[in-house]
């Protein structure tokens, strides 16, 4: 079983690669053969745990000198933390790292006899977890490649320390790889703690002042999450004398509010919180956009926010019908809701990405809080799509700012005859993500079942009208791309794609468009075990053949349009101009105005953002959460005490 | 409810519906003639009017467009059918809202500046009227315990008097949904107003017919989702179901007639709020006694 210690160290060795090398073309191959490298690597280990009977792998029991080097390691991240927070005089900051890491040396040194555990468990969700991380995040090193060559091109500004951009990435991939396989919470902090400050250096790439800003806040909001977490550990050390998290869902199921593994519980929710990007936590996550691409990429589908849902879904069990539980629910349908009313007023692509991302995070986050297998299966499935999804539509988008230098989603005008090939993969990102029969939207059925088989009214609501800004703020993109009008008038723009962008884009479409059509058999195959090892019992949600019959109906429908379109095309169709009152100008691209004069047509969407921009809406949004966040937590607090 | 039936009920639906739909948009368009002082056209006349459209030369902006709506259409039909067969309601109003989308491209994709406009009125209905819409399906499982059409129509009650709420929630954004003033923003039911003919300017020939066509399948799927808060396993209430749905149809062209557009801010405001008051009340109170 050494594939899962490489799969951890060999990141760690293409890190320090990546580091050595300042020769472009030599490290970009070797990041080439990294990433496959990863990739064949994880499907090793889901062959190896395929072959063992899909059982839950426990290894790793006695780890005397790897402790010490998480240790060891714990304090090297508190160094250098320290280091750059009074580098860039943000001394307060330090504290938030010295604090746990001083903390868990202490627990780890003096603290009680731990109990025997195996140290790393392999089960179906961590295997998806490795899956997405291994796969997704592969890619976006390979797309990386492609990109960051344009990019320089362009930013001339900024300082090439490509190097560095990619040690970070695979850092951040053996990190991730580390976190999902741990059983043992004082690994598990350790690979935390990881990828919160890989994210840090990520964002604070180019150096600019608000990147810096951005980083630290970032820094700040997951080293807090830390801190909650480190206590949370701490607290069931003392408790129960050991530190597996198998065990710690254990308790949590069994053991009433009155015993403090609940706020051990809530404490390692609230820091799960953080990593998401939840509200009031979601600042962090709109000013990581100042990076380059790859990196929103790599933080929005395959790592860091999906380290808070994987734990989450773990602690669903331990949750489910408690304060807790309560607590997280509440705060994920209100971020659902209100991240997709934000998402509405923003016109910069990639600020729309990261608040759907919030949003959708949101429901995820409210599916664990509710902790039914119902809602694990709804939320493991929108963590899938969530994945593909953003991977793609954040390399689309770093595609076409490339080629069109705008990622505004009003420069998006008719981008499908400028570049169709970017513009078909963002279709395919946007639709897979929202539109029937695909999986966000089953998923969304069943959250909805769910939250109304729980009573909770205030879920629902957030659901059905988060549910409707969602729809909107997608629509109105997809129509964007699709409409031809005044920016017909420039259409020389170049794709300057790069041969590796397209491959990852590609693999992303296929990956998605195969996991519409085949998820019902990704349900019936994995899902429902992954359900009947967390909960003992499995949720039938949607009976299989409904689905199937429900997907072939539907493409059916599409393909029937589709033939009779091409059945038409003989016959003739006479183009005429758009109506324009009678005052066209020859094409559909002006029209004369009341002078006499020709005017070019130029035709925008709806922002709102008067209404409910972000400056207007953040800050309360922010405030509620926070006191949603304070009542819940000193209630748990108060059941124990 | 046996598979023979499920398929009769399919067969009924996808051959009858435009015809029902029909000659109630004609008995419409009669009433308001009346109402309005005049004689108005003989009942059959959208028949007439599409039959005239399909045979016309096809005059387009853009040739993707027939694809489009016909998408439109096709999903049209499939909601009302996955309805009338008894399958689950969550489900056919998800379709309806990707049928709706569908809609929206074939507006978008014409560059046509009123064309633009009104689909893009047409996204803030579709914001305004589906919380509505998702809650009345979730009131259906509170009442009845299942999404089933099937099973929702076989309960011993009427479920509209566990959820009379949802129902006016329901009938409100009907108003919405069949494209009457005060709401019909999108589409500007009034020939030669502010947006000529909103999302249906650029439709001309067999792609206005098409629309035309989707518009009376959505109507009918929609009085059927009207009759199933009435429908219960006593076969009688079908004649009840039928008068609640004259009824509510006669009140949309009450309110068609009687009021003057509203802005999409004081739609989406007052829809909102009535889909909060009346049905979220209703829902807190299905809550407590369930």
């Amino acid at each position: 079983m050494q594939v899962i210690p490489f799969l951890i160290c060999f990141p760690l060795l293409c890190a320090v690669l990546m580091y050595c090398i300042r020769a472009d073309k030599v490290r970009n191959v070797i990041a080439y053969a990294g990433a496959v490298i990863i990739i064949a690597a994880t499907a090793l280990l889901v062959m190896q745990w395929m072959m063992g009977g899909r059982q839950p792998m426990e290894l790793y029991v006695h780890t005397e000198m790897v402790n010490h080097l998480i240790l060891a390691g714990d304090f090297l991240l508190m160094i250098v933390v320290t280091f750059l927070c009074f580098r860039y005089k943000k001394y307060l900051i330090c504290l938030l790292s010295i604090a746990p890491t001083i903390l868990i040396a202490y627990v780890e040194l003096a603290g009680p006899e731990l109990k025997e555990i195996a140290h790393v468990r392999v089960d179906y969700l961590s295997i998806l977890m490795c899956v997405i991380v291994g796969l997704i995040g592969s890619l976006i090193v390979v797309y990386a490649v492609g990109y960051m060559d344009g990019y320089h091109k362009h930013h001339t500004e900024f300082q090439d320390r490509r190097y560095y951009f990619f040690m970070i990435l695979f850092l951040f991939l053996g990190a991730m790889f580390g976190f999902v396989v741990s059983n043992s919470l004082l690994w598990l902090i350790f690979f935390w703690e990881t990828t919160s400050v890989c994210s840090f250096l990520l964002i604070g790439y180019t150096r600019e002042t608000e990147a810096i800003n951005n980083s630290f806040r970032a820094l700040w909001m997951n080293l807090l999450g830390g801190c909650a977490l480190s206590v949370g550990v701490t607290l069931y050390i003392y408790s129960k004398g050991q530190d597996s998290l198998q065990e710690l869902i254990r308790y949590g199921k069994y053991l009433d509010e009155r015993h403090v593994i609940a706020f051990a519980v809530a404490l390692i929710a609230f820091a799960a919180l953080t990593k998401a990007a939840q509200m009031p936590f979601s600042t962090w996550l709109m000013g990581a956009m100042v990076a380059p691409t790859p990196s929103s990429a790599l933080l929005h589908s395959a790592t860091m926010v999906k380290a808070g849902i994987y734990i989450l879904f773990r602690l669903g069990p331990a949750m489910s019908e408690k304060a807790s539980g309560n607590m997280i629910a509440l705060i994920g349908g209100f971020t659902f809701f209100a991240a997709s009313v934000m998402a509405i007023a923003q016109h910069d692509g990639k600020k729309v990405l990261a608040f759907s991302t919030i949003s959708n995070l949101g429901l995820m986050v409210a599916c664990a809080g509710v902790g039914r297998a119902e809602t694990i299966w709804a939320g493991i499935f929108l963590m899938i799509f969530h994945a593909i999804s953003k991977s793609l539509l954040f390399q689309d988008i770093g595609a076409t700012e490339n080629a069109t230098h705008s990622r505004e989603i009003e420069s998006m005008h008719g981008l499908l005859y400028r570049v169709p090939k970017l513009a078909i993969f963002m279709f395919i990102g946007i639709v897979g993500m929202f539109l029937a029969p695909f999986g966000m939207l089953i998923s969304k059925w069943s959250a909805l079942r769910a939250a109304v088989d729980e009573s909770n009214i205030l879920l629902v609501v957030f659901i059905v009208f988060g549910s409707a800004t969602t729809s909107f703020y997608w629509t109105k993109w997809l129509g964007k791309i699709i409409s031809p009008t005044h920016n017909a008038v420039h259409t020389n723009v170049e794709d300057i794609t790069q041969k590796s962008e397209t491959l990852s884009l590609t693999i992303h479409a296929v990956l998605m468009i195969a996991l519409c059509v085949l998820f019902p058999v990704l349900s019936v195959n994995y899902v429902e075990p992954l359900l009947i090892e967390q909960f003992n019992h499995s949720a039938e949600v949607i009976p299989t053949a409904v689905l199937y019959t429900l997907i072939v109906i539907i493409l059916l429908v599409f393909l029937v349009p589709f033939l009779a379109d091409r059945a038409f095309k003989n016959r003739r169709t006479n183009v005429k101009l758009a109506y324009m009152n009678g005052i066209n100008v020859g094409n559909n691209t002006g029209f004369i105005d009341s002078f006499g004069e020709p005017k070019q047509l130029w035709m925008s969407n709806y922002y709102f953002t008067k209404y409910i921009g972000q400056k207007k809406l953040m800050f309360p949004c922010q405030l509620f959460t926070l006191a949603v966040l304070i009542v819940m937590m000193a209630r748990i607090l108060g059941g124990v005490f | 409810m046996s598979i023979y039936m499920r398929v009769i009920f399919i067969i009924c639906y996808v051959v009858l519906a435009p015809f029902l739909g029909g000659f109630l948009e004609g008995l419409d368009r009669k009433i308001s003639a009346r109402m309005q002082g005049r004689v108005g056209p003989p009942v059959l006349q959208p028949f007439y009017d599409v039959q005239k459209l399909l045979n016309k030369q096809v005059i387009a902006v853009s040739r993707a467009q027939t694809f489009l709506l016909m998408t439109y259409m096709l999903l049209m039909i499939f909601t009302g059918a996955m309805f009338f067969a008894g399958s689950d309601i969550l489900m056919c109003f998800f379709i309806l809202a990707t049928a709706a989308t569908f809609l929206y491209f074939a507006a978008m994709i014409t560059s046509s500046p009123y064309s633009t406009i009104g689909a893009q009125r047409e996204l803030i209905q579709m914001m305004a009227y589906e919380p509505a819409v998702l809650l009345t399906c979730v009131g259906f499982y509170l009442s009845a315990k299942t999404f089933n059409v099937s099973d929702i129509a076989a309960s011993p009650l009427s479920h509209i008097l566990y959820m009379p709420g949802f129902f006016f929630a329901f009938v409100f954004i009907m108003t919405i949904k069949m494209r009457k003033s005060p709401f019909d923003t999108a589409t500007s039911h009034h020939m030669h107003q502010e947006l000529v003919k909103g999302l249906t300017t650029e439709m001309g020939a067999r792609n206005l017919a098409f629309f035309q066509i989707a518009e009376w399948y959505e109507n009918i799927f929609l009085l059927g989702v009207v009759a199933l808060f009435i429908i219960n396993n006593n076969p009688w209430s079908i004649l009840a179901a039928v008068l609640v749905i004259l009824a509510v149809y006669f009140v949309e062209i009450l309110i068609d007639n009687t009021s003057a557009r509203f802005r999409w801010d004081q739609m989406l405001k007052i829809t909102w709020l009535v889909t909060l008051l009346s049905a979220g009340v209703n829902l807190l109170i299905l809550m407590l006694i369930s």
